[in-house]
C-alpha cells in the first residue's frame, strides 16, 4: 500500500516535470525477442506510417538503437510529441551457435553475435537519456527472468517512470496475470503489438506517464 | 563436473565496482557458479551485463544470472531495522544470494517467487530449490 503511495506521488512529479519538456524519450527496453521492434513499428505506423526497424523470428535482429523523431501521439484530449527509442534487447549471455542452429552460415552467426554484444552494451548506455520507458515482455515467456528484474529496478534506481507491456497477448499461451503478479507494483497493459489489440488503453497508459 | 564457488559478501565489500565485477566475472570464466553472499547494487548488475558482453568470445558465451531476495514482508519491524544497519555499517547488501552460472555450463535458472531450479548444460539435471 505504501509503495503504492510512494509510486502514484512520483510519477505525479515526473509527469509535472515532463509537461515543460518538447519532445520526450521513449525507450523501449526488454529482453530479446519480447516484441520491441513491432511495437515501435506499430507506434510509427498508427501516428507517422512508418517503420522503425526490421522484424525477425531471429534473436537479436536489433543489434543497434533506433530512433524515430517527432512522434505525435493523442488520446483523450492529451498530444504529447516522443522521440521513440527502440533499442537491442539485453541479454546475459549470446552464443553464436544459436544462430548457426537456426540455419545461419558460421562466419555471419559470429558477426551477428559480436554486434548483439555491442547493442546489449549501447541499450544500458542510453537508459541515462530516456524520459519515460516501456519494458516489453512476452505475455508467454516467464517473467521472473533476472534480467527483466534488472531492467525495471535499474528504472526505478534512476527514477524514470516505467510501465509493462505485456506482448503477444493474442497467442493462446499468454498470461498476463503471471506478469501482474512477478511486477505488482507497476501497471501492466497487455497488447498485441502485431495485430494492434489493446492499443487503445496503451495509448492513454503511455500519456498518463507522460503527458 | 560442476564446480560451486561460495563468495562471502566480506570479499567484495571494500572493492571498487569494476573490481567487485571482475572479481566474479573471472571465477564464471573458469566455468565455475559463483555463489555469492547477498546483492550486488542494482546499478552493478548492469555494469555486470556491460562486462559480461565485452568478455564473451567463441569460448565464454556469457552468464545466467539469479538474484534471490529476502522476502521482506517476512520481516519483522526489528529484524529489518536490524539488516538495515547492518547493510549501512558494512556496506553492501547481504541480504540473499546471487548466482553467476556460466553459460557454459548453466542452461537455465528458473525463478518463481517460491523457488529456484538450476539447469546444467549436460543433462539438464535440477541443481536446487530454495
Amino acid at each position: 500500500m505504501m509503495i503504492k503511495r510512494i509510486t502514484e506521488l512520483l510519477d505525479r512529479v515526473f509527469r509535472g516535470l515532463f509537461h515543460s519538456k518538447k519532445n520526450i524519450k521513449l525507450g523501449l527496453y526488454g529482453p530479446p525477442n519480447g516484441g520491441k521492434t513491432t511495437l515501435a513499428n506499430r507506434i510509427a505506423q498508427d501516428w507517422i506510417g512508418e517503420d522503425v526497424g526490421k522484424v525477425s523470428a531471429m534473436p537479436h535482429e536489433t543489434r543497434e538503437v533506433q530512433v524515430k523523431e517527432q512522434i505525435e501521439i493523442k488520446s483523450e484530449g492529451k498530444t504529447v510529441t516522443f522521440n521513440l527509442v527502440d533499442t537491442p534487447g539485453i541479454a546475459t549471455k549470446i552464443d553464436y551457435e544459436d544462430f548457426v542452429k537456426r540455419g545461419m552460415p558460421a562466419k555471419l552467426a559470429k558477426k551477428r553475435a559480436k554486434e548483439a554484444t555491442r547493442g546489449v552494451i549501447e541499450a544500458i548506455q542510453w537508459l541515462d537519456d530516456m524520459d519515460v520507458v516501456i519494458v516489453v515482455l512476452d505475455a508467454t515467456k516467464d517473467p521472473y527472468s533476472q534480467v527483466n528484474i534488472t531492467i525495471v529496478g535499474n528504472l526505478q534506481a534512476r527514477k524514470i517512470p516505467v510501465f509493462i507491456t505485456a506482448n503477444k497477448t493474442d497467442l493462446s499461451k499468454a498470461k498476463l496475470k503471471s506478469i501482474q503478479d512477478a511486477f505488482p507494483q507497476y501497471e501492466v497493459i497487455g497488447i498485441s503489438a502485431k495485430y494492434g489489440k489493446n492499443m487503445d488503453e496503451f495509448y492513454k497508459s503511455l500519456l498518463k506517464y507522460a503527458g | 563436473m560442476i564446480t560451486l564457488e561460495f563468495i562471502p559478501h566480506s570479499e567484495i565489500e571494500g572493492l571498487p565496482t569494476g573490481k567487485r565485477i571482475k572479481k566474479l566475472l573471472d571465477i564464471a570464466k573458469e566455468n565455475k557458479i559463483v555463489l555469492l553472499e547477498g546483492q550486488l547494487g542494482k546499478d552493478e548488475e548492469t555494469e555486470l551485463i556491460k562486462a559480461t558482453m565485452t568478455e564473451i568470445n567463441e569460448r565464454f558465451k556469457g552468464v545466467e544470472l539469479a538474484v534471490l531476495y529476502p522476502d521482506a514482508q517476512e520481516l519483522d519491524m526489528l529484524r529489518r531495522l536490524k539488516v538495515n544497519l547492518a547493510n549501512m555499517l558494512l556496506g553492501g547488501n547481504r541480504q540473499g544470494l546471487t548466482i553467476i552460472g556460466p553459460a557454459a555450463v548453466v542452461k537455465e535458472i528458473k525463478k518463481n517467487p517460491n523457488k529456484i531450479q538450476l539447469f546444467t548444460k549436460d543433462a539438464s539435471r535440477k541443481g536446487g530449490k530454495r
